[in-house]
């Protein structure tokens, strides 16, 4: 088994050997290791995708905006990921982008988790058909299976800002408080009146 | 009162300051000794023949927890013996596994282990290393025991060990536990300490077996190697250049150690009403210490003028400060630092500083517990922050470098690279050699003197995410900025890519943090040091002190 930090190592050097700055092969080197423990396919993505691209020149967005697409092209996954993470109070505040055309989207993926939770927030992923939630860094689930994914590239990639609610109803809840309130224990008026703030008065 | 502040890393983080650091309480192998203390030792087995070949595991525990150093010893053709890293063969290897070993597992082992960068272990295993015999002593020393002599005393200082190690690896590599493993386990907290541990048993491997093969050699009449000359031997180790990227590529884990000396020396500093009992352990240590520095053996100029500037600073703070000062306890250890950093060189002072840690206990342990680092909480760049921010940053923290001027061949002389033969780093002349379109990046100071000219040229970009979006080259030192920060000590102050650099001032700033003694530079590029010299062995680790490492023969 090869480990993360091998893992880690290689990505970077074969990010930077495709002839992307050092600066975005630190990012996929952080990345792929995360895709892996997730067991997304990282490493696979990421062999198809350099070698498709190596010596040629490759395109991020310049601004972050709803509705984004290039004239005659895909958009790198990593100068698309690195400039959504670095726009995370952006990203948030528009909360529904689109980007027409991004090659192997999969490696945008963990992009959007570190951004999910630098901002504290939920964020549901759709490469084409494919639904993905991203859940603070902790964890992803997918609309499909995704062992083994490798999609070399998505016509459509919409990325919705989920706001925070719960996954449960107030009735569910109300059940559960009543349950946890079987710890408490009833004062009695003695106890009361020696309590915090008891005797004194308010206004002295 | 007075306010005493931490050094500046301005005045601290230059490579000639960095280059000459010493050990100190807070170096991780007596941290890892004050540690190790209670924890129990076991010889699990010992398969050597009467050559000393063969497998030896010894096992320590504490409380649930067992680490197993397993060891493979091997018959060596001489002229197989290399230290270089791009050795194949060496005398023994050895790896250190989380519990104890199967029978499977010692096989597996054995297949993989005497191998080392081409072989593969598991993530049951968590340090590797090898190493060779000290052709100088170690015959010697078989020779006398099995003649019923112990070996000759001033040899054994002169060498100072019996094996050399070329390599320690740990965190991942060929297959070892990832760092994220091991990491929250509470019996081991300092940095680098099961590398420590698997240095310290191998120290009493190599014992054990040159015990072994003189009482093979001559059953009736071999003595065992004393106590005494056991204990003033340690582990050698050859270092490369290895050890100059990683201090660049842990930023926040330099910043932690440098700090936790800094802080160390500002509490020291600031103790109002100085104890006389700690002034006599001061000075107690002091003239130990000095005692060792004539066995610092090397025929490096560059060391020798580096000890050299030492013994003169160290008779010249007796002589004129030590001896003529009247013991006061007001601001005691202030005033005499103060005089010490005004009269001595960077060797003299630095050595002095970590000497004032000696009789503080109570200040140095609880810095030690904040040694390690997790860089990946400090990756993200804030793109939230604007490009004043940013210029703001670089002009406060990178003032010693910004102005070089990189434009010059002198100050972009060499460029850093990792060799294709071993995957090792390697620094070679930009203008003489091939290669430099492949340089690592570690050239932070030219990057960041390019970063600010950017950013100078770019003031209508409101924010570092925009400014990123057409600059992504240089997002490598917009991340180190932003933990410059938080993180004053986490950049070398420096040009690492000048004509003038002497990489191993680098290797020894990373070694004095380990611990390491007896600095012998066998090139600007690589050196020999000692490990362990003078610890306690593991049977009198519970009754040591801490002051082992000024024990001499």
């Amino acid at each position: 088994m090869r480990t993360s930090s091998e893992i880690e190592t290689i990505s970077k050097r074969a990010t930077r050997a495709a002839g992307f700055p050092w600066g975005i092969a630190e990012e996929i080197g952080k990345n792929i290791k995360t895709l892996e423990l997730l067991s997304l396919t990282g490493i696979e993505n990421l062999n198809l995708y350099l070698r498709s691209v190596k010596g040629k020149q490759v395109h991020g967005p310049k601004e972050i905006c709803e509705d984004n697409s290039l004239e005659s092209a895909a958009y790198c996954p990593f100068y698309t990921g690195s400039a959504l993470l670095d726009s995370a109070n952006k990203v948030e505040e528009i909360s529904n982008l689109t980007f027409h055309s991004i090659n192997f989207p999969i490696l945008l993926i963990p992009f959007l988790n570190r951004l999910s939770e630098k901002i504290g927030k939920k964020i549901l992923l759709r490469i084409d058909d494919v639904d993905f939630l991203l859940n603070l860094n902790k964890f992803i689930s997918a609309s499909k299976n995704f062992e083994g994914m490798v999609i070399e590239s998505a016509k459509i990639v919409r990325i919705e800002v989920l706001e925070n609610e719960n996954s449960f109803s107030e009735k569910i809840w109300d059940e559960l408080y009543d349950l946890s309130s079987e710890t408490f224990v009833e004062e009695t008026d003695r106890l009361k009146e020696n309590a915090a703030g008891a005797g004194l008065a308010d206004n002295d | 009162m007075t306010s005493i502040n931490h050094r500046s890393a301005n005045d601290i983080m230059t490579l000639s300051r960095l280059g000459s650091f010493y050990q100190s309480k807070l170096s991780f192998l007596r941290s890892f000794i004050r540690e190790f203390k209670d924890w129990d030792f076991s010889t699990d087995l010992f398969e050597l023949d009467e050559n000393g070949y063969g497998t030896a595991v010894y096992s320590v525990k504490k409380n649930d927890r067992i680490y197993s150093l397993v060891c493979f010893a091997n018959e060596l053709d001489s002229r197989d013996r290399s230290d270089r890293v791009i050795a194949t063969k060496w005398d023994a290897a050895f790896v250190l596994h989380d519990g104890i070993p199967s029978e499977e597992d010692i096989i597996r082992l054995k297949k993989n282990v005497p191998k080392q960068e081409v072989g593969r272990v598991s993530y049951k295993e968590l340090t590797l290393s090898r190493a060779n015999k000290s052709v100088r002593i170690f015959e010697h020393t078989v020779e006398a025991l099995a003649s019923g002599n112990q070996p000759d005393k001033e040899l054994i200082s002169d060498v100072g060990y019996l094996y050399r190690t070329t390599a320690v690896y740990g965190s991942g590599k060929f297959g070892l536990a990832d760092r994220y493993r091991i990491k929250d386990r509470s019996e081991i907290c300092g940095p680098f300490r099961l590398e420590m541990m698997l240095v310290y048993l191998v120290r009493q491997f190599t014992f054990d077996q040159v015990n072994h093969i003189a009482k093979s050699r001559n059953p009736s009449n071999a003595v065992k190697l004393s106590h005494d000359i056991a204990r003033n031997l340690g582990i050698g180790n050859s270092t490369g250049l290895g050890m100059a990227p990683f201090i660049v590529n842990h930023p926040t884990l330099l910043h932690n150690w440098i700090y936790s000396r800094e802080e160390a020396l500002k509490q020291i500093r600031s103790i109002q009403k100085v104890d006389i009992e700690d002034f006599k352990k001061f000075k107690e240590c002091f003239e130990k210490s000095k005692l060792n520095i004539d066995t610092w053996k090397t025929d490096s100029e560059y060391q020798t003028k580096k000890i050299q500037r030492l013994i003169k600073d160290l008779d010249s703070f007796e002589k004129n400060y030590l001896l003529n000062i009247k013991f006061q306890e007001n601001l005691f250890w202030n005033k005499l630092y103060l005089w010490v950093a005004e009269h001595l060189s960077e060797e003299g002072t630095e050595y002095i500083v970590s000497m004032l840690m000696e009789p503080y206990d109570k200040i140095v342990d609880p810095l030690i517990q904040n040694m390690s680092s997790d860089e990946d909480l400090f990756f993200d760049i804030p793109g939230e922050r604007s490009v004043v921010d940013l210029i703001n940053i670089i002009n406060k923290n990178y003032s010693n470098i910004l102005n070089l001027d990189f434009n010059s061949n002198e100050e972009t002389t060499n460029f850093w690279f990792i060799s294709k033969n071993k995957e090792e780093p390697r620094v070679a002349n930009r203008y003489e050699e091939n290669g430099s379109t492949l340089e690592q990046p570690l050239a932070i100071a030219r990057d960041i003197s390019a970063l600010l000219k950017r950013l100078n040229e770019c003031q209508n970009t409101e924010t570092v995410a925009e400014f990123l979006m057409d600059n992504n080259d240089l997002r490598h030192v917009v991340r180190r900025c932003f933990i410059i920060e938080k993180f004053p000590y986490s950049e070398i102050q420096d040009n690492i890519i000048g004509a003038n650099l002497v990489p191993i001032d680098m290797l020894r700033l990373k070694l004095s943090f380990f611990g390491a003694q007896k600095f012998d530079p066998r090139s600007d590029k690589w050196l020999r040091i000692n490990m362990y010299q003078g610890a306690p062995l593991i049977n009198e680790l519970k009754t040591a002190n801490d002051t082992w490492i000024y024990n001499r023969l």
